[in-house]
């Protein structure tokens, strides 16, 4: 067996055996029912509520929020990191702003964002853009970084336009990068939406968590919970199976 | 011969503004024949590589002109001029096949013809095996190799390599060596080749140029007088030892004053 | 080069860096214009403009109320941020060193890492109940995860010639680890440090604004629900300067380690 499926095998058997121990502890008593529920129990919830169809609100509200908040985020970021590649002058100023951008709690201005625009969806999608762009403004100018001379200089040698030149030889040669920062930017923008549903808001899956809450209904609330966490997993697992794809053709494995 | 030079420089001068402010090369005067193989070597530093950024017209002359086929450049690389640069320069998202055909994408040619031309061209240089491997598969030869490859398959007219062999051990070199003299033969190009090995300027090339420290001039011109059909095995020729061995002499005054002693 | 050549060079370097000190200068009136005009077009409903803000800063910086909140933010912190880092560290180390273990936990660390913890919040509140311990956890949940992965890639990428040469001069493993692993990796440990201190920062703040009546998150979500905007627009002020601060010299610090002589 190879090291990394051995692995993988571990990991799953790690991570099983520490949901049947939960189980275990929920059923016994050694867990307080009223603070945590057994797994078996959450996943019928969960399967309960989106079976009833009743969290279909939510759901489209959060998805289409963390969607238009990812989008906005790599459309502006790699906008705004292009133009600041070629203006090293600006790069420069604006370096230490992206430097210690992320040192700061970009959550402390969703308060404001809400007094500023409401409590709808925009300052929600304003919030997930204001976490996720800066990550990809940071990975286009590093993906552009990593276009080697040699590849512009023989870009020039085939005398291809500027517009092939971006299209053939940078465009693929910083993808590595830039994919990196499409993987943080959804990250971070479904973080983003789902902690600011959470606290404050009307809607979406965040909301309804909290909800069920600060209604003592723990039934509904790890149901949600659960259903949140597999969605994270899973949106950030298939980009990360499909950054591994395209990183083993380029390295020597 | 009055028969006009393929390639021709004419006092030819780069300086570079920095800072700091560098004149870098020149002034040169160079005239090169159709189908000839020349060969430049100097010591590092002394403009090589400059000279081949203004010959492909990937860079323009401070002052002076540069000629290809009779017309003047101005700071664009003409059709007809295929360059193999030191670094690696294959394109580690394309296959191998890919890569060659790289340069045919903006071509008019058929889907057919291409792929004639890309599969002559890989199987030219020993890759036919390697065919649909990615470059980060291949060793650094064969990524040369792709990269010979990928211009061959344009059929310029004048090959440019700068220290193409650079990174490759003397045995690789060697076969390189002769490799490149079968290119050069089959496809009757003019070829210009950059290389610190003074072993392989006197082997391969008709001529081979001298340049001194920077600033970048001629100092000597040295004719080799080889025939045509020959490899690496020249070697053993009596005449390769005395050329080497001008050509060091020469070169070795230019070394020194590069590496700040004086001769 | 000639010493004209030179003279030239550094004259050329001044002047960039007069360009490059004009232009932060710009940039910073840029966003105090931005600020102004965002506080004054919302008539001052979301956020106070800058100078209101520093002037209500001012006087809040004297009030014994602000330091009370001040420092139940501090203790939290302290706390989840020595937490943290000490956890992480020791997770780090042992991940790094034993391979196998490490290839195994990465993935779900780095899984976690991706997830909304916010959404585990209220599993905390269940465990912890409402108070300092729950404040604390929070800020560990967010911190600890980050400084373990910097960690375990700081081991795992060390060239093996130290490890080696750790053996050859047979050095017990808690000395390899001190006097090896721990300096060699110390860079990237201070990185991991830098980026978990802003997490934990963010866990603590999260955990006020949502399940405390002490500490500046708390004192933030208040400001608003008392449409007390210049009290609002005074905390983000405070929060923002304090963690840049810090970010900025745990930066030099880490700078300074990495150039020491080995």
């Amino acid at each position: 067996m190879t090291r990394r499926r051995a692995a993988l095998f571990v990991r799953i058997a790690v991570l099983a055996g520490s949901v049947l121990l939960l189980e275990i502890c929920c059923r016994t008593g050694i867990i307080d029912p009223l603070t945590i529920i057994p797994p078996s129990d959450m996943v019928a919830s969960m399967i309960d509520r989106i079976g009833s169809g009743e969290l279909n609100d939510s759901i489209a509200s959060t998805f289409s929020t963390i969607v238009l908040a990812f989008v906005l985020a790599i459309g502006l970021g790699t906008l705004a990191g292009a133009l600041l590649h070629r203006s090293s002058r600006l790069r420069d100023v604006v370096d230490p702003l992206l430097a210690s951008y992320y040192s700061v709690p970009t959550f402390i201005f969703y308060p404001l964002l809400v007094a500023l625009l409401g409590l709808g969806k925009a300052p929600l999608v304003v919030l997930g853009v204001l976490s996720a762009a800066p990550a990809v403004i940071i990975s286009t100018l590093s993906g552009l970084d990593s276009v080697s001379p040699v590849l512009l200089k023989l870009a020039r040698v085939h005398r291809l336009s500027p517009a092939r030149t971006l299209r053939w030889i940078v465009l693929p040669a910083a993808l590595p990068r830039l994919f990196s920062g499409f993987k943080l930017a959804l990250s971070y923008a479904l973080i983003g939406v789902i902690a600011g549903e959470f606290i404050l808001s009307g809607t979406g899956l965040g909301y309804a968590i909290s909800f069920a809450y600060q209604s003592f209904d723990n039934r509904a609330m790890y149901g949600l919970m659960l259903f949140v966490l597999l969605i994270a997993v899973f949106a950030n697992g298939i980009l990360y199976v499909w950054e591994g794809r395209l990183a083993r053709r380029r390295s020597s494995g | 011969m009055n028969e006009p030079s393929h390639v021709a420089l004419n006092e030819v001068v780069r300086h570079y503004d920095g800072p700091p402010a560098v004149h870098a090369l020149g002034p040169i005067d160079l005239a090169i024949p159709r189908g000839e193989f020349f060969s430049i070597v100097g010591p590092s530093g002394c403009g090589k590589s400059t000279l081949l950024d203004v010959l492909s017209g990937l860079s323009r002359p401070t002052s002076g002109s540069v000629q290809f086929e009779g017309r003047e450049l101005h700071g664009e690389v003409p059709d007809g001029i295929g360059v193999v640069f030191q670094e690696d320069a294959s394109l580690p998202w394309l296959t191998v096949r890919q890569n060659v055909g790289f340069g045919l994408r903006t071509s008019h040619l058929s889907e057919k013809e291409v792929a004639e031309r890309v599969d002559h061209a890989v199987s030219f240089m020993g890759l036919a095996q390697f065919a649909d491997h990615y470059p980060a598969q291949l060793s650094g030869g064969m990524r040369q190799r792709v990269c010979i490859a990928r211009t061959l398959v344009l059929q310029p007219r004048l090959i440019l390599l700068d220290e193409p062999f650079g990174a490759l051990d003397q045995q690789t070199r060697l076969l390189m060596g002769d490799e490149l003299l079968r290119l050069w033969r089959e496809t009757g190009a003019t070829v210009l080749l950059i290389t610190h090995a003074l072993d392989e300027a006197a082997m391969l090339s008709d001529r081979v140029g001298v340049m001194s420290a920077r600033p970048g001039r001629f100092i000597d011109m040295v004719e080799t007088g080889w025939p045509r059909e020959r490899d690496s095995r020249i070697v053993s020729d009596p005449n390769f030892g005395t050329l080497t061995a001008r050509l060091w002499t020469s070169l070795r005054e230019e070394s020194l004053k590069t590496m700040g002693r004086a001769a | 080069m000639s010493d004209l050549a030179l003279e030239d060079a550094l004259s050329k370097r001044k002047s960039r860096g007069r360009i490059r000190a004009f232009d932060a200068v710009v940039l910073t009136l840029l966003i105090l214009a931005i600020w102004q005009a965002v506080g004054s077009w919302t008539r001052g409903i979301a956020v106070s403009p800058p100078l209101q803000t520093l002037a209500y800063l001012f006087d809040l910086l004297r009030t014994s109320m602000f330091w009370d909140h001040a420092s139940a933010t501090l203790a939290a912190f302290l706390l989840a941020f020595a937490l943290s880092a000490l956890i992480g560290l020791a997770l780090g180390l042992i991940f790094g060193v034993r391979r196998f273990a490490g290839e195994v936990a990465e993935p779900i660390l780095a899984g976690f890492y991706t997830i909304p913890k916010v959404t585990l919040y209220p599993v905390v509140l269940l465990i912890f109940g409402l108070g300092i311990s729950a404040k604390v956890a929070f800020g560990v949940m967010h911190g600890l995860v980050p400084m373990t992965l910097f960690t375990l890639g700081a081991v795992r990428n060390l060239p093996p010639v130290l490890v080696r040469t750790a053996r050859v001069l047979r050095l017990s493993p808690g000395r390899t680890m001190l006097w090896v692993l721990v300096p060699a990796c110390l860079p990237d440990i201070v990185n991991g440090l830098r980026i978990s201190f802003s997490l934990t920062l963010l866990g603590v703040l999260i955990g006020e604004m949502f399940s405390s009546q002490r500490g500046l998150g708390f004192l933030l979500v208040s400001g608003m629900a008392q449409h007390n905007v210049p009290l609002s627009t005074a905390v983000v002020t405070v929060i923002v300067a304090v963690a840049i601060a810090a970010n900025a010299l745990m930066l030099r610090v880490g700078g300074r380690t990495t150039r020491r002589p080995n």
